[in-house]
């Protein structure tokens, strides 16, 4: 089966390296899948899951949660550069409600229109969580 | 002469030196090994970011671009980010990181510019306080405790972000040293704002890579607009060449220490054969003595 080379890369460390039959990522306008012979394109990756299908195009192999980033597609590979990543099973539901509360409680507390937006985006990323927790 | 007493408590005090300097270059070592794991793993998100950048920045030309590409068009208030280490001990690292920066600081007041400072570290503050006090905005500690993270990185990033917005200053400049071997660092200095394709690293490679992609019928969507993505992809350059800064800094400051540290051990050693050695002496020469006084006491009885 033909494949396309994913790459998966945050900040601090290359997450995910190799060869995959698909992957979805949540783009920014929707999600999309990047199959081998992708159209070029770049698109900007808001919070969500990213779905991996390493051996064919039916079964998901990976499920990993980035908050938002970007990504970069061409013929031969999909690149995505990650803000934060997180793999799927690892996600502690309690912990991403109590951190939910607390960037709640930021949003309401913001002095300025700075730290209202990057609270909003905090919030905005664990609320994605915990619905990419029901989704799947 | 130095008495028999007062030589081997300095022999036991350079000793006791040799042993704290020999632990801090072990810890060095281990401190630089972890560094530079670090630094390895954050250069592919660095070149996937600096490729991207390399394709849209082309395809953004003219200006209206964003600010932090383009400039504001002025020059008149630089801001620099002096990063150094929180603590000593290790070389010249930090004076040569500071010395670069005072040097910039001097000519950009010599043609009358103002200058504004954020330290990243406790140790360039300091060297800086006594003469350019008044244009630090502010220090940032502990970066590297426990270890470099990309969210203390943001956070600087977005302090300066929020500078730029609020138009306190038109050029910024990171200085660094950028980690080459344990006994060579080389102090750099980066544009960030407005963004500098010539001194970004690997930008002229990406880009053409980029331009050669293009020439191959290659030309990319863009979701949601070229502008939209550059929007978000500047600012976050902005953290990522920060981040990049602090990792190779910290690499660098543990190589300087652990070579400091070295020489400071080799010296050591040389100080306590020295020692020994006029210690050895006089024991020698008092013994000597003292037969002399009673071989000629026993003669003169």
């Amino acid at each position: 089966m033909e494949k396309t080379q994913f790459e998966l890369v945050s900040p601090e460390q290359l997450l995910h390296s190799g060869e995959v039959a698909m992957v979805v990522v949540p783009g920014a306008e929707g999600d999309f899948g990047v199959l081998p012979r992708h159209a070029p394109m770049i698109s900007t990756v808001r919070p969500g899951v990213i779905s991996v299908y390493e051996e064919n195009r039916s079964m998901v192999s990976r499920r990993i949660f980035v908050g938002g980033g970007f990504a970069e597609v061409t013929q031969e590979r999909c690149t995505v550069l990650a803000d934060s990543v997180e793999a799927f099973d690892e996600i502690d539901r309690g912990a991403t409600e109590r951190a939910l509360k607390d960037a709640r409680e930021d949003l309401e507390d913001a002095k300025n229109e700075i730290e209202k937006t990057e609270a909003a985006k905090q919030v905005n990323v664990l609320e994605e969580k915990l619905r990419a927790l029901e989704t799947f | 002469m130095a008495s028999l007493k007062e030589l081997r408590s300095r022999i036991s005090s350079v000793k006791s030196t040799q042993k704290i300097t020999s632990a801090m270059k072990m810890v060095a070592a281990a401190k630089l090994r972890r560094a530079q794991e670090q630094v390895e793993a954050s250069r592919p998100y660095a070149d996937r970011m600096a490729r991207m950048l390399g394709s849209l920045a082309g395809s953004v030309q003219g200006s209206n671009g964003p600010k932090l590409l383009t400039g504001t068009g002025k020059d008149d208030v630089h801001l620099l980010i002096v990063a150094t280490a929180d603590r000593g001990l290790c070389g010249g690292f930090n004076s040569s990181i500071v010395r670069d920066a005072r040097k910039h600081i001097e000519q950009l007041k010599s043609e009358g510019k103002t200058v504004k400072i954020i330290c990243v570290g406790r140790k360039g503050r300091d060297q800086l306080r006594r003469q350019h006090g008044n244009d630090i905005l502010e220090t940032v500690e502990g970066v590297t405790k426990p270890r470099p993270t990309f969210d203390k990185a943001h956070a600087i990033a977005q302090d300066v972000l929020n500078r730029f917005d609020q138009g306190e200053f038109d050029v910024c400049t990171l200085f660094y040293a950028r980690f080459k071997s344990a006994i060579s660092q080389i102090v750099t200095r980066q544009q960030l704002v407005p963004f500098d394709e010539e001194h970004s690293a690997n930008l002229e490679a990406a880009e053409e890579e980029a331009q050669a992609e293009k020439q191959a019928g290659f030309v990319y969507d863009y979701e949601p607009d070229e502008e939209e993505i550059l929007k978000e992809l500047l600012p976050r350059n902005l953290a990522v060449q920060i981040y990049k800064a602090i990792l190779e800094n910290n690499a660098s400051e543990n190589g300087a220490r652990m070579t400091a540290m070295d020489n400071a051990t080799r010296n050591a050693e040389e100080m306590i054969k020295d020692l020994t050695l006029v210690y050895n002496r006089t024991r020698q020469a008092e013994i000597t003595k003292e037969l002399i006084e009673i071989i000629s006491a026993k003669e003169a009885m």
